[in-house]
């Protein structure tokens, strides 16, 4: 589609190349790669985003550089300190810890992870949809949210986990995730509702805009605030609810295990023992940190106003 | 009705023997910010005598309103305050608040520029007046709420007693004004200082209230200290003024002397870029160009040069202090005053004025070219309704009346009226390309109400938008380029293509095309104003609606965004619908004026037809109520203060919806109001282009 040239432009073009200096380096559109520029320029969110990156390599790679696997026990060790048999110790059965805490890191960080993801992810397009479109559509969505807020979340899983048992646990991360966004998912609604009448907002409908294009373009990253510390604290939380609900017998079973249920594990015999305890629960605060700092750097890149991540 | 002359005698009062009521010396005000330093006022000197007005003016940040709370003591603990104020013989820096509050309300009192948040809105207007009464004065209850519909009565309040007993929200903006200026009045103050009064209001209701400021201070005798960024007000209402920049004082003297004889180079650029209702249309404004500098880490030097045209080597090393120029009493703060002086320079001698524009299509006659946008009869009315569970409709508002207007290829066509009057429904109604309740829009010849999704796509590409506030209508999260290319990106232009418009766009509004990666708040409310114009341009429109664009932005700035406006439409061959409150800009930008009164348009016609013989009584009550930037005739000039407040659009008046605050209807025989009552004026002609809906326009000057 060709933009007609008006008078004064033939006369720039003319005059020199049709392209002002300074644009050709820089992008139009390119709002994704200043938000990453910004985002790199931030020390404690790139050692966040290491951090994770390292997890993840030490969770699925570690394994292989030890002879031990979770379920393999070792009859001739019973709660030995690390050492460099067993580097992490071993438990009361003779399993070695090494070995059960990275198993235990791979399925936390993916379950944690990807239903703070994918909660936030529902809660963020559901409320915002609400909230700009108004009329049904709000009306259909807030009685979901309704109803999925008076529902027992713990019960329904409860009930439901026996259905699922056997099969692949990522439907665990699906009910995780299905019952934890509602309230975010209002919260976002209210602010969409403000942000719905504000003039940008107008400006984009008035030059023919779709409204999905507006949504997410305009108004959530207007919210990208709250939606990323939602993000963070889900994590955090994820990781705690599956602990629960394992502990109660759903969700990660023996001889699987994750962090939630060796830490639970561990506990009792935190001080007595430490290396039962302190491995998978350093682990843990170690991911829940690192989200968080990688949570802050995308705020503050995210955020114009925020002096850190601007260019010095 | 009042139609008397605007012109109390007021002689500037020089000499007073009662000495100063209010005397300020080398005021200063810091805060502690995270980046440093910022001195807010650096250096504020003056003094009030009894009935005296002393206007201080300048933009925003320059520390006038600082000022003006460091006095009252009303400035947070974190400020570091200097100097001395004193209050009759009693310096009032280091009271204590007890100490202070026996001087606040009663010694010195204060008005606010937004009435509603100055009232609580739990209590009484009347309750709350007897209570500003009752503090500072021994009164029982009863002669306290009596002692309050005597002050709502004297500010011209009908029906002061029943009122008093109003909310602060069952008042209009207008009227909370004038119950703010009653409880500030209420326990005979010797100065009153008054924070940007009029600035939220209207024309018509600002002129109301500054009559009430003047009656006010009849009343008690009392030293006004009137804040405004407005230099028109000033012209009417001071004695004497202060340009206030970067925290100081930069010109000080009476009305007079600092409109008729500027010695500052900043003064001359605010007086130059100031559109005038007396003037002829189309000459360019002088635009003071760069934006005022941040008072956090001030370079030494005159803190004007950067944005001085005047400026020599000096400047940018010694900060000039502010000394007496010829006369004694006017003081400026410029090195070169006295040379401003010895040539008589004006402000276009000074600052660089574009030279005039003239579109080429302005040859063609207007009849023969091309209607972008044409509105017949546009009906919108809203359904007022309560209760929370059953809806029921308990009335509609009719927000817009039939209103009927073309807009030519080339041409600018004002839409002008007092807030409610159905300006901005117009404009969303004309936006939102739908079909309109009843009546028509046609852009560029398509019908909107018959126009296909696709259709009215490629239709919105016709249409540009820019809004009042720049710092609202850009999305804080999007990089200038992005916010640019949004419209090119929604009508599927190709990427490469996008990123050289974007170029292009920025350099058609004057700004570094080097900018596309930073976000809007790192610009300046002129430059983000002139973004958003960018934008509007991004798909190479026809007609561009212009909502209020300048009225969110400084005086000096706002002269620069004018003249862009004004270049773009000749080199474009634009057509601008300009919604506009400012009478005195809308005379100098537009070929065309439609006035609007309550969902209607009374009076439509050509700039020169209705500005210079306008035929609607509420054309000329508009016109009237401008205050000029020129103290002399503004002092001679005749006022039509309009009694009352637009009626509500709920239950319009029968018959003209103007009768209620008509001064014509008073003024014609009791026969001829009739007609008033019964019959709805149409637009009836009163010459070329020009068309006025009264029925007795012809008698317009008995009015």
């Amino acid at each position: 589609m060709a933009i007609p040239t008006d008078p004064l432009l033939v006369a720039a073009s003319e005059a020199g190349e049709d392209v002002p200096p300074g644009v050709e380096e820089l992008e139009v559109g390119g709002r994704g790669r200043l938000v990453l520029r910004r985002f790199l320029r931030r020390r404690l969110a790139v050692v966040g985003l290491v951090v994770l990156v390292v997890l993840f390599a030490f969770a699925f790679v570690g394994p292989f550089l030890s002879p031990w696997d979770h379920t393999s026990k070792d009859f001739a060790a019973f709660l030995e300190p690390p050492s460099s048999r067993h580097w992490f110790g071993t438990t009361q059965i003779g399993q070695d810890v090494y070995a059960q805490t990275l198993r235990g890191l791979q399925k936390s960080l993916v379950i944690g992870l990807l239903t703070a993801f994918v909660s936030t992810g529902i809660a963020a397009v559901v409320g915002a949809c609400a909230g700009y479109f108004g009329g049904w559509p709000d009306r259909v969505l807030m009685w979901v949210v309704d109803l999925l807020l008076v529902l027992p979340a713990f019960l329904v899983i409860a009930v439901l986990s026996p259905t699922f048992r056997g099969r692949s646990w990522l439907l665990f991360v699906v009910l995780l995730a299905g019952f934890s966004w509602m309230i975010t998912a209002r919260v976002v609604r209210g602010l969409a509702l403000g942000l719905r009448e504000r003039e940008f907002v107008q400006a984009a409908r008035f030059m023919g805009v779709p409204s999905m294009v507006i949504v997410f373009r305009h108004l959530l990253p207007n919210m990208a605030s709250i939606l990323i510390i939602d993000a963070t604290l889900n994590v955090g939380g994820a990781i705690l609810a599956e602990t629960g609900l394992s502990y109660f017998g759903f969700g990660v079973q023996p001889p699987d295990v994750s962090l939630g249920t060796l830490i639970a594990n561990g506990t009792r015999s935190a001080l007595t023992f430490p290396w039962l305890f302190l491995f998978s629960g350093g682990l843990l605060v170690l991911t829940v940190l690192a989200v968080s700092f990688v949570g802050d750097g995308l705020r503050d890149a995210l955020d114009p106003n925020a002096a850190a991540a601007r260019a010095r | 009705m009042t139609a008397g002359a605007g012109a109390t005698a007021r002689e500037p009062t020089t000499t007073d023997a009662a000495g100063p009521v209010l005397q300020v010396a080398d005021l200063a005000v810091s805060f502690s910010t995270e980046r440093g330093l910022l001195r807010a006022v650096r250096g504020m000197s003056y003094e009030v005598r009894s009935g005296e007005v002393l206007g201080i003016v300048g933009e925003s940040g320059c520390g006038k309103s600082v000022s003006a709370l460091a006095v009252m003591g009303l400035l947070p603990t974190s400020a570091r305050v200097s100097g001395s104020v004193r209050f009759r013989d009693r310096e009032l820096l280091g009271l204590d608040d007890p100490q202070l509050s026996a001087i606040r309300g009663k010694g010195i009192s204060m008005v606010f520029q937004d009435p509603l948040s100055a009232f609580t809105p739990v209590y009484t207007v009347g309750a709350q007046i007897a209570e500003a009464v009752r503090v500072h004065t021994e009164t029982s209850r009863d002669q306290a709420a009596r002692r309050a519909a005597e002050l709502l009565d004297l500010v011209g309040i009908p029906d002061a007693t029943r009122r008093a007993r109003a909310f602060p929200h069952e008042f209009s903006g207008g009227m909370r004004q004038r119950a703010m200026i009653a409880m500030a009045i209420a326990n005979d103050p010797e100065v009153i200082i008054a924070d940007e009064p009029t600035t939220a209001l209207d024309v018509t209701i600002q002129a109301q209230v500054l009559d009430v400021l003047r009656t006010a201070q009849q009343a008690t005798g009392a030293a006004i200290v009137m804040i405004t960024h407005d230099l028109g007000v000033m012209a009417g209402v001071a004695d004497r003024l202060i340009v206030m920049y970067a925290g100081r004082p930069a010109e000080v003297g009476s009305v007079d002397q600092v409109f008729h004889a500027p010695r500052m180079p900043y003064t001359l650029g605010l007086l130059g870029s100031l559109p005038r209702l007396d003037a002829a249309a189309g000459q360019p404004l002088t635009p003071v160009e760069g934006a005022p500098p941040s008072l956090v880490a001030l370079p030494p030097g005159c803190p004007f040069a950067p944005r001085c045209p005047l400026q020599v080597g000096v400047c940018v090393e010694v900060e000039p202090g502010l000394d007496p120029t010829s006369a004694s009493d006017h003081l400026a703060a410029c090195h070169r005053s006295d040379e401003i002086e010895a040539g008589a320079l004006g402000p276009a001698d000074v600052f660089p004025v574009p030279p005039p524009v003239e579109p080429p299509i302005a040859a063609i006659p207007r009849e023969e070219r091309p209607v972008v946008l044409e509105v017949r009869e546009l009906v919108k009315s809203f359904p007022l309704t309560r209760g929370a569970l059953l809806r029921r409709r308990v009335g509609t508002i009719h927000a817009l009346d039939g209103v009927s207007f073309d807009l030519r290829e080339g041409e600018t066509l004002a839409l002008v009226g007092e807030s409610g009057s159905g300006k901005t429904t117009t404009v969303n109604e004309i936006l939102a390309l739908a079909a309109p309740m009843a009546g028509s829009v046609v852009v560029l010849g398509r019908e909107t109400s018959t126009l296909e999704t696709s259709t009215r796509k490629e239709t919105r590409r016709d249409l540009g938008m820019v809004f009042q506030d720049p710092s609202a209508s850009l999305d804080p999260r999007m990089p200038v380029g992005d916010i640019l290319a949004e419209g090119l990106r929604a009508h599927g232009v190709a990427k490469g293509q996008r990123r050289r418009r974007v170029g292009e766009l920025l350099g058609l509004v004057g700004l570094d095309a080097g900018h596309v990666s930073r976000y809007p708040h790192e610009f300046s409310g002129g430059q983000q104003q002139r973004i958003a114009i960018a934008r509007a341009l991004a798909l190479d429109p026809k007609v561009i609606v212009l909502d209020e664009p300048v009225s969110a932005l400084d005086v000096s700035i706002r002269a620069g965004v004018v003249n862009l406006l004004q270049r773009l439409k000749a080199e474009l061959g634009l057509a601008y619908l300009f919604v506009g409150h400012d009478l005195s800009l809308v005379r100098h930008v537009a070929d065309r004026v439609a006035v609007m009164h309550l969902g209607r348009i009374v009076e439509i016609g050509a700039v020169e037809r209705v500005f210079g013989d306008a035929a609607h009584p509420y054309t000329r009550a508009l016109l009237s109520a401008v205050p000029l930037p020129d103290p002399r005739r503004e002092r001679v000039r005749r006022r039509i203060v309009l009694e009352g407040e637009l009626p509500s659009p709920l239950d319009p008046p029968s018959g003209c919806r103007f009768r209620t605050r008509c001064p014509l209807f008073v003024a014609v025989e009791p026969e001829r109001r009739q007609r008033c009552v019964d019959e709805d004026p149409m637009g009836r002609p009163q010459g070329e282009d020009h068309l006025a809906a009264c029925h007795h326009a012809e008698l317009r000057n008995r009015g």
